[in-house]
């Protein structure tokens, strides 16, 4: 359970998270939406350790993350992928695997064996098969397409087995098509994995779709919660977010 | 593109996967038959001149090729890597001639004393970004030379540290005899780069390689940046305190141009010769940059100008060391066979 409690933070006298308390069930699938500078990706940072929290608690089971480091909430068990993808160019598919999984091994500080470590294998081996990766693995990342980045991105956070995972928009800068094979591919990681997953996503069509829980984030607030049939219906969503955009005919 | 894209339709569904074991060996392999040809030479070339070559070649290449873990492998441009250079041949002369210990307990003190100042600059500078921390590691090495030139009662200033260093024989091996200098040398120059092979092809050389493409990255997989950074600060730092420790032997002595902004500078120059992307890419290019050296200064008075142009041919010419040259043509070579 990742609970959210009275989270804020500022810079300068821009409010980009004012007060948010919100839980994230175990295994639940969750959107966050929001126009453009409502504080969704600051959100995220915040909960990743990218950002230190002006105030405000985030417990994962109980133990509060405001304050650590990056490396020590992976280590609790929040993973994350990038809005724009996050990889290692130079490495191939596989070294990334491979050398994330030593990571999480607590390994990435050996010197006496020799690169790749047997025990890795396996679970490296897993998330590329389930990203479908695996036939790309001598790829460079550098060389991949932007949706196979978008993937492997996906992969470095998955492949550390996470109780949480945050995807700050999965689709950004994809076709029409391609945003429903990586959000079917989402959708279907979170229900084999069964994880706590919880992404920003744009494309109202998308989100109605598949997310059964929505947090809609307004000048760092959070507007309204819950189901999709809920959120349609909110006077105040419609108002300061559906209504004003070209969605409203989803929305009707 | 469209060509890797369709090669990847025809491979076969059993991708070749990486293999850790057999790598080592190899290295292993070709670090012996290395170091049986190098202590073979004196006895086919008699010339005194080639062994003082290849002695200089240990020392300037243990330093570049650790300076190569922080550039290459780590993407830490440090323009003060020459400090620990300076100070492994300081503090080995200033040992031997003061203590009298036996040279391994001077040569271990040493590594000690640099692992503890290189730990110490390390931890204030790993943190800084790339153009601070190349400054930073620079303000560093110019505070060690004027140190060592203003503290005349020890280093003797900038007369160097003069008088000679003593070299007790051990066990039969005398390194006032120069031949065994050299063997000597020749040992800490392979065992040295089997040992710098050894951590680049480790699970940390990952961790290195991905905190130089990305360590925002690194750290969200749960790499502590900070930490590996220092440690390979600190590693670094001994290998080039070795090959001062060579250099010191070598020249009998210790001079402040060993702890100089030019020697790092030479660092850089010599990785840029030799290439960044390959292990021995410095290696390479040390023995490129003494023998233009040897043989410009033998020729002109205006060396510099000549070093200048081949490192802008370099630089702007190739736009990589020779044997990242030398990997990409072979690479094509390979490709245009196959395809």
């Amino acid at each position: 359970m990742l609970e959210i409690r009275g989270l804020s933070k500022s810079f300068g006298g821009v409010k980009a998270t004012d007060n948010v308390s919100l839980d994230f069930a175990d295994g639940s699938l969750t959107a966050v939406i929001g126009p453009n500078g409502a504080g969704k990706s600051t959100f995220f940072n915040l909960i990743t350790g990218a950002l230190r929290p002006d105030a405000g608690q985030i417990l994962l089971n109980g133990v509060d993350m405001a304050g650590k480091t990056p490396p020590e909430i992976v280590g609790h068990g929040i993973g994350r992928a990038f809005q724009v993808a996050s990889i290692f160019p130079s490495l191939t598919v596989e070294e990334t695997m491979l050398a994330t999984v030593c990571a999480d091994q607590r390994r990435a500080g050996v010197m006496h064996r020799r690169f790749p470590l047997a025990e890795t294998r396996d679970r490296a081996e897993h998330a590329m098969e389930l990203l479908g990766l695996a036939n790309k693995r001598n790829r460079t990342a550098a060389t991949l397409s932007h949706g196979d980045q978008k993937l492997l991105d996906i992969a470095l956070a998955l492949v550390l087995d996470p109780r949480v995972l945050l995807l700050d928009e999965p689709t950004a800068g994809m076709g029409t098509e391609e945003r429903w094979r990586m959000i079917d591919k989402v959708r279907e990681l979170w229900e084999k994995q069964k994880i706590t997953v919880v992404f920003i996503e744009h494309d109202m069509d998308i989100v109605f779709k598949i997310a059964p829980q929505i947090v809609v984030l307004c000048y760092g607030r959070i507007l309204a919660t819950g189901t999709p049939d809920a959120i349609r219906r909110n006077d105040a969503v419609i108002e300061a977010y559906l209504g004003s955009e070209d969605h409203a005919g989803a929305v009707a | 593109m469209t060509e890797l894209q369709a090669g990847q339709g025809t491979q076969p569904l059993e991708v070749p996967r990486i293999d850790a074991r057999p790598q080592r060996y190899r290295d292993v392999l070709i670090a012996l038959v290395a170091f049986a040809v190098l202590a073979l030479l004196p006895m086919i070339f008699g010339s005194k001149s080639l062994l003082d070559f290849v002695i200089r070649c240990s020392a300037y290449g243990l330093f570049a090729t650790s300076l190569n873990l922080l550039v290459g492998y780590t993407g830490l441009i440090s323009f003060g890597h020459g400090m620990f250079f300076g100070l492994g041949a300081y503090g080995f002369g200033l040992m031997m001639q003061k203590t009298g210990v036996p040279i391994p307990v001077a040569f271990v003190a040493t590594l000690v004393i640099t692992t503890v100042v290189a730990a110490v600059i390390g931890a204030i500078c790993v943190r800084l970004k790339e153009i601070y921390f190349a400054f930073v590691t620079l303000a560093f090495q110019m505070l060690i030379h004027s140190t060592i030139l203003s503290w005349q009662s020890l280093t003797g200033g900038d007369q160097g540290l003069r008088g000679g260093i003593p070299r007790p024989p051990l066990l039969g091996i005398d390194l006032s005899n120069h031949l065994h200098l050299y063997i000597m040398s020749c040992a800490l120059l392979v065992i040295g780069l089997l040992l710098m092979r050894q951590i680049a092809q480790s699970p940390f050389g990952y961790t290195l390689r991905m905190i130089r493409d990305n360590a925002t990255r690194a750290s969200f997989i749960g790499i502590d940046v900070w930490r590996a950074k220092l440690t390979i600060f600190v590693l670094a730092a001994l290998f080039a305190s070795t090959g001062g420790m060579i250099m010191a032997l070598f020249v009998s002595g210790a001079y402040p141009e060993f702890a100089y902004w030019t020697i790092s500078g030479e660092g850089i120059f010599i990785n840029m010769l030799g290439g960044v992307t390959t292990f021995l890419g410095p290696m390479v290019g040390t023995v490129l940059l003494l023998i233009l050296n040897d043989t410009v200064t033998r020729l002109t008075e205006y060396h510099g100008i000549v070093l200048g142009i081949v490192i802008l041919f370099f630089a702007i010419g190739l736009r990589k060391g020779l044997m990242d040259f030398v990997v990409e043509w072979v690479a094509q070579r390979r490709e245009k066979a196959n395809g």
